[in-house]
């Protein structure tokens, strides 16, 4: 398999006629993890979402590929098997499916007809990955998030990346609401993905999540798009020093993405 | 993107065979018809009076409406298109009942065979009872049943091996007078299924019955009675798929069921409707003390389905469930709900209702949970949920509440909910096409449902179920 790529070229993004995403650059490839940090109401997870395809944001202009294909013009599942991942802030709660048939459904939808993966090579992999997230058994079994903690809910989109094997995984505050415990067994997972096959793009408020996934690569994220790049010293200061040394530098008095709301 | 629901025409078991039967009674209902059928049975003269004055019955009543009851409020005006002249109401298949599988005419086996019987039959099954037209044509009971006394047959075989049985109980739970469609089965019943388990005797496996309607414009009648005596349990499973015809058939079966003190009986049913067939049906069950009923109650397809399975709770300590999903598609509008009734102290009930509408369906919830003066410490426990699948679809939940003791518990919940963008988006984001993604918010949706069925059973609602979602989004 090929390096993977996924390319963002001026990319501007809208919420029902609102433009929230203001131009982005930006290149993952295999083999790097990249940290997007950045105040509230940024458009953080705007870049996330429009990524994967929500339908309620409208992209107006620019271009992102993932492996040289379009991936613009893919509907979110053609996203998704084309090698994308998006591990959500508030994932959806699915009444009545169990976790187990989820994910086994999902893995089968991405290896294609025919080549279903067998019952007991996933149940293997399944106990393995959950073994390594310490998770109970019982998650195999309960309903999809359907009453789950917010830190259950997190472990469990990790183990669905886990388990999928996305080229380029998004992870969205994935950090959030999770006890430091909680925070270093996420990381583990994260960890445990390093390959020159995967890329990652982690959005996240707290420099603490980086402190157990090293990142190559720190964007700086205001007004809707990437103002400062670095590397892991980047996200060291920020913490230190908080954003408002970066908006001096750049002249920025409003960082939201639409300052007017 | 979305392919499309199949149309009438491609209805799945909408395969027709060559008519073989040997008799058929002409169409329209007469007192001469009533007489034919039961002479062609051969049957003693106390059915025919029933038959009879069960006919007179159906003249004098009105056709349920909105005008003459409260009960059906917002019923609409599909019932006003049957024509009763128009329906044959009696249609016997073969000479002779078919003992062995060897002995069932060839055509005859052919439908079952695509129906899968034989296979289901190696599978679980411990008596088939497959009714073919409007009379059972094969019947097959396991040795240890016998064994155990159970009596498993056909209603008409009863009446001629077990008068006593049937005179005690048959027409005491849904008598004649009940409803129109009550009247109209006990004057043209055929076929159905008897019951009868002694005390303290389990039946570990379901008994089946699996039948269809087979002939066009054809009434089918048939009148299923259960007797479960204390002590004992039995668990009764009955699938149905009716073939597709040009112009409306009727299907109004009567079920009765009688459980004794501390019996529990489960009676589950799925039925696959082709969109042009009226299902109008009778169910009740009586609850002596400690008695437990459960109707699991699948209803998709057909143009109109009225059904409300009941549980009579007479006896202390009784306790009912109903567990019930409809799923109506294009045209077709499901009128389902449930009716529970406490008249002794201390009795349970748990209704539960999930009904799918897409296509411009219409699925109604209609229910009644009763108290009567002397239900003190009962419970009752009503939850409704509807998904709707599209803007065209619609839903009605009418609950209906007599309570006559200060000292019970009621609780009703109901939800009306869409398939969420959001729901979509996870889904699709992990690879699953839109179609997967609403197929699999929707089995999860049922699967309070499905989880209560045989396995066998739970496969073929899941693949009916998949098979009508087809296409429904997008």
């Amino acid at each position: 398999m090929s390096v993977p790529k996924l390319t963002i070229k001026d990319l501007h993004v809208a919420i029902e006629g609102k433009e929230i995403l203001k131009g982005v650059n930006l290149e993952v490839k295999g083999g790097e993890i990249h940290a997007i940090m950045g105040p509230n109401g940024t458009g953080k997870s705007t870049l996330a979402s429009a990524l994967m395809g929500h339908p309620k944001y409208e992209v107006t202009s620019g271009s992102v590929t993932i492996d040289n294909e379009d991936l613009l013009e893919m509907e979110v599942d053609e996203r998704a098997r084309a090698g994308l991942f998006l591990a959500m802030q508030y994932p959806s709660e699915i009444s009545g499916v169990t976790n187990s048939d989820f994910l086994r459904s999902a893995l089968n939808a991405k290896r294609g007809e025919g080549n279903e993966i067998s019952l007991m090579k996933f149940i293997r992999q399944l106990d393995k990955k959950m073994e390594l997230l310490e998770m109970d058994e019982s998650f195999a079994t309960r309903y999809l998030n359907e009453g789950f903690s917010g830190g259950e809910k997190k472990r469990n989109e990790i183990l669905q990346l886990m388990m999928l094997q996305p080229r380029i995984a998004i992870l969205d505050e994935i950090d959030s609401g999770l006890d430091i415990d909680a925070l270093k067994v996420v990381a583990k997972g994260v960890n445990s993905m390093r390959d020159p096959e995967f890329g990652c793009l982690i959005i996240t408020h707290y420099q603490r999540l980086l402190n157990y996934i090293k990142p190559d690569y720190v964007h700086v994220f205001m007004q809707g798009r990437i103002v400062k790049s670095g590397g892991p010293e980047l996200a060291e200061r920020l913490e230190a020093e908080g954003y408002d040394w970066v908006k001096e530098e750049l002249g920025i008095e409003d960082e939201a993405a639409n300052p007017s709301v | 993107m979305a392919t499309q629901l199949p149309e009438f025409s491609d209805y799945k078991y909408g395969f027709r065979d060559k008519d073989v039967s040997v008799y058929r009674s002409k169409r329209g209902l007469s007192r001469e018809v009533v007489e034919e059928i039961s002479r062609l049975k051969g049957e003693p003269d106390w059915m025919l009076e029933f038959r009879l004055k069960a006919l007179e019955q159906f003249y004098k009543m009105p056709m349920p409406s909105s005008l003459n009851s409260k009960w059906f409020s917002l019923l609409p005006g599909k019932l006003d298109e049957l024509n009763f002249d128009d329906i044959t109401y009696y249609v016997k298949p073969s000479e002779r009942q078919g003992r062995s599988w060897d002995e069932v005419p060839d055509e005859i086996k052919k439908t079952f065979d695509k129906l899968g019987i034989p296979e289901a039959e190696q599978k679980f099954l411990a008596g088939v009872s497959a009714q073919y037209e409007s009379e059972v044509v094969y019947h097959n009971m396991q040795k240890e049943l016998e064994e155990q006394g159970v009596i498993f047959c056909d209603t008409d075989t009863a009446v001629k091996e077990y008068p006593e049985l049937l005179k005690e109980y048959f027409g005491t739970v849904v008598p004649p007078s009940d409803n129109k469609f009550a009247a109209l089965n006990s004057a043209v019943w055929s076929g159905g299924s008897f019951i009868y388990v002694p005390k303290g005797v389990k039946c570990e496996v379901p008994l089946q019955a699996y039948f269809r309607i087979n002939s066009e414009n054809m009434g089918q009648f048939e009148r299923t009675l259960i007797i479960a005596d204390e002590g004992s349990f039995v668990h009764y499973v009955e699938g149905c798929t009716a073939p597709i015809y040009s112009t409306d058939s009727l299907h109004s079966a009567v079920v009765e069921i009688i459980v004794k003190d501390s019996a529990r009986c489960r009676y589950t049913t799925i039925q696959n409707w082709a969109p042009n067939i009226y299902n109008l049906v009778t169910k009740r069950a009586v609850c002596e003390s400690h008695a437990h009923m459960e109707w699991v109650d699948g209803n998709i397809g057909s143009k109109l389905t009225m059904k409300y399975p009941a549980v009579i709770m007479k006896g202390e300590g009784g306790k009912a469930d109903v567990l019930s999903i409809a799923v109506a598609g294009k045209n077709q509008h499901q009128d389902a709900g449930a009716k529970v009734v406490a008249l002794a102290p201390n009795c349970t009930s748990t209704i539960i209702s999930k009904s799918i509408s897409k296509q411009g369906g219409k699925v109604t919830y209609r229910g009644l949970t009763s108290f009567g003066r002397n239900s003190q410490g009962s419970k009752a426990n009503v939850k409704c949920d509807t998904l709707i699948l599209d803007n065209e679809s619609t839903s009605d939940t009418i609950p209906y509440n007599e309570i006559k003791n200060d000292n019970i518990t009621l609780e009703h919940e109901a939800t009306v909910s869409k398939v969420s963008e959001d729901q979509l988006f996870y889904l699709m984001s992990r690879g699953l096409s839109e179609d997967e993604a609403t197929q699999m918010i929707i089995m999860g949706f049922i699967e309070p449902f499905t989880k209560e069925l045989p396995m066998e059973y739970a496969v073929e609602m899941n693949r009916l179920i998949k098979f009508e979602m087809e296409g429904s989004i997008g």
